[in-house]
């Protein structure tokens, strides 16, 4: 079975439907980009599959969990699925290592003293090691950045949700993110990417999705679908991002 | 007939004064322990906890504590258990505390981005554990400021227990006015020291409110 999937769902905003029966099936290792024009539905869906959205029909799996079932499953589905913000969301009261260590502590019950080696582990993953005891206040943003990976990956996600987390970065601060997210496609891990950076999408994704009016437009590898885009929204969109 | 003079007069309101502190105090803290149990299920998202303290807030908010006082003193009593005027203003106030302290409270919740409350949730922290390690921890240092000014009225609101007959700072002022006639002075001294126990406190949250907006 996938490790994340989705089938036919549909999400609404009072009379708005942003997600009009959208279908999708990761397996283990993909690295999906998702891509479209803002208003397109690409957050929301990201934001359905750990349940901070709810949807109205369909269904999503993610993990052999069901997203829309009780909140003690979604309490359980949340410690395999790891999401990073646009807005990095660190905990400002507590240290780069501190907001590392606080899931592991306070939801897997590990010791101090193993949540801040895990951190350490962690945090010099993304090349922060010098950093564990600044607060975020003292970070840039790319660095805030990192450190929110560092606390998602913490949790050993099985799949980690990426919704635009470049978006709020000045732009000589972006590719130290992205070259920490390549990484991990390098190792293996299952990653699900809301982006605009269109050549790390192609470069770096397994698999391309294209979101357009709350439906999975067209989609397959991103070296073919960007090279011979087969519908005109997608050949307009890729020819005005360039 | 007994003369009272100034110092007596004074001496007698300053040992009436220890039980206003005490009262404002034991509500203050009790009223802050109830206050915090509210804030939980005012925030909790679920929907009869929600109910229930809307429910609370708006009626101690909403009637004057002068009622809630009476109410507690002789309504109590109906149900044949004795009620010490002592009990009833504790309680009175530790009701009417706690409302006021889960509205200034829930705010400073509030004002804490969303995006906080998102990120711990996706980490899978339960509700009591956003709340504990997260929300809390940042909500509090704005509600100090607040807090504190709050503090001003819990101690002015202890006069009203006086009519139900306990015997604080306002009550004592009553008792020596009818003794020796002189309402003014006595009135002014009583008034005198209330000031004296509310303004540092005032002082003390404008200067706190003024620090935090130094803060980041």
């Amino acid at each position: 079975m996938s490790l994340v999937s989705i089938r036919e769902v549909r999400k609404n905003f009072g009379p708005l439907e942003v997600l009009k029966g959208v279908s999708l099936e990761v397996e283990k290792g993909d690295v999906v980009a998702i891509i479209g024009r803002s208003g397109s539905g690409k957050s929301t869906l990201l934001r359905c599959i750990n349940g901070l959205e709810t949807y109205q029909a369909g269904a999503i799996m993610a993990d052999g969990i069901e997203v829309g079932g009780l909140r003690a499953n979604l309490r359980e589905l949340r410690r395999h699925v790891g999401m990073v913000f646009q807005q990095f969301n660190l905990f400002p009261h507590l240290t780069a290592a501190e907001n590392v260590m606080l899931a592991p502590t306070v939801v897997n019950k590990a010791s101090k003293k193993d949540a801040r080696g895990l951190a350490a582990e962690m945090l010099a993953k993304v090349g922060l090691s010098e950093k564990m005891d600044s607060y975020p206040s003292q970070l840039s943003g790319g660095q805030q950045q990192r450190v929110a990976i560092a606390r998602a990956l913490a949790m050993r996600p099985k799949v980690l949700l990426c919704d635009e987390i470049t978006s709020a970065l000045d732009p000589e601060l972006v590719n130290e993110v992205l070259r920490v997210v390549e990484q991990l496609a390098r190792e293996g891990m299952t990653l699900m990417l809301v982006t605009h950076e269109m050549r790390f999408a192609r470069d770096v994704g397994t698999h391309l999705v294209f979101m357009h009016h709350g439906r999975v437009h067209e989609q397959g590898p991103p070296k073919q679908v960007f090279a011979a885009p087969k519908t005109p929204e997608l050949q307009q969109f890729v020819g005005s991002i360039g | 007939m007994v003369q009272f003079s100034f110092w007596d007069i004074l001496s007698n309101l300053l040992i009436a004064t220890e039980w206003t502190i005490i009262l404002s105090l034991i509500a203050f803290v009790s009223g802050g322990i109830v206050g915090l149990i509210l804030l939980f299920m005012r925030t909790s998202r679920i929907a009869p906890l929600e109910w229930f303290t809307k429910g609370y807030i708006e009626f101690f908010q909403g009637t004057p504590l002068l009622m809630q006082l009476f109410l507690f003193f002789f309504g109590i009593a109906l149900f044949g258990v004795e009620v010490s005027p002592w009990l009833a203003a504790w309680l009175a106030l530790t009701f009417w505390t706690s409302a006021f302290l889960t509205e200034i409270w829930r705010g400073c919740v509030e004002a804490i981005p969303r995006g906080q409350w998102e990120a711990s949730s996706t980490l899978a922290l339960s509700y009591i554990e956003q709340m504990r390690y997260v929300i809390l921890p940042q909500a509090a240092r704005i509600a100090v400021a607040p807090t504190v000014g709050f503090s001003v009225q819990v101690i002015k609101g202890t006069a009203l227990a006086s009519i139900i007959g306990f015997v604080e700072l306002t009550k004592a002022g009553t008792l020596l006015n009818n003794a020796t006639f002189r309402p003014f002075l006595v009135y002014s001294l009583v008034a005198l020291i209330y000031f004296c126990l509310c303004f540092p406190l005032s002082w003390y949250a404008k200067k706190l409110e003024g620090r935090l907006n130094v803060a980041r």
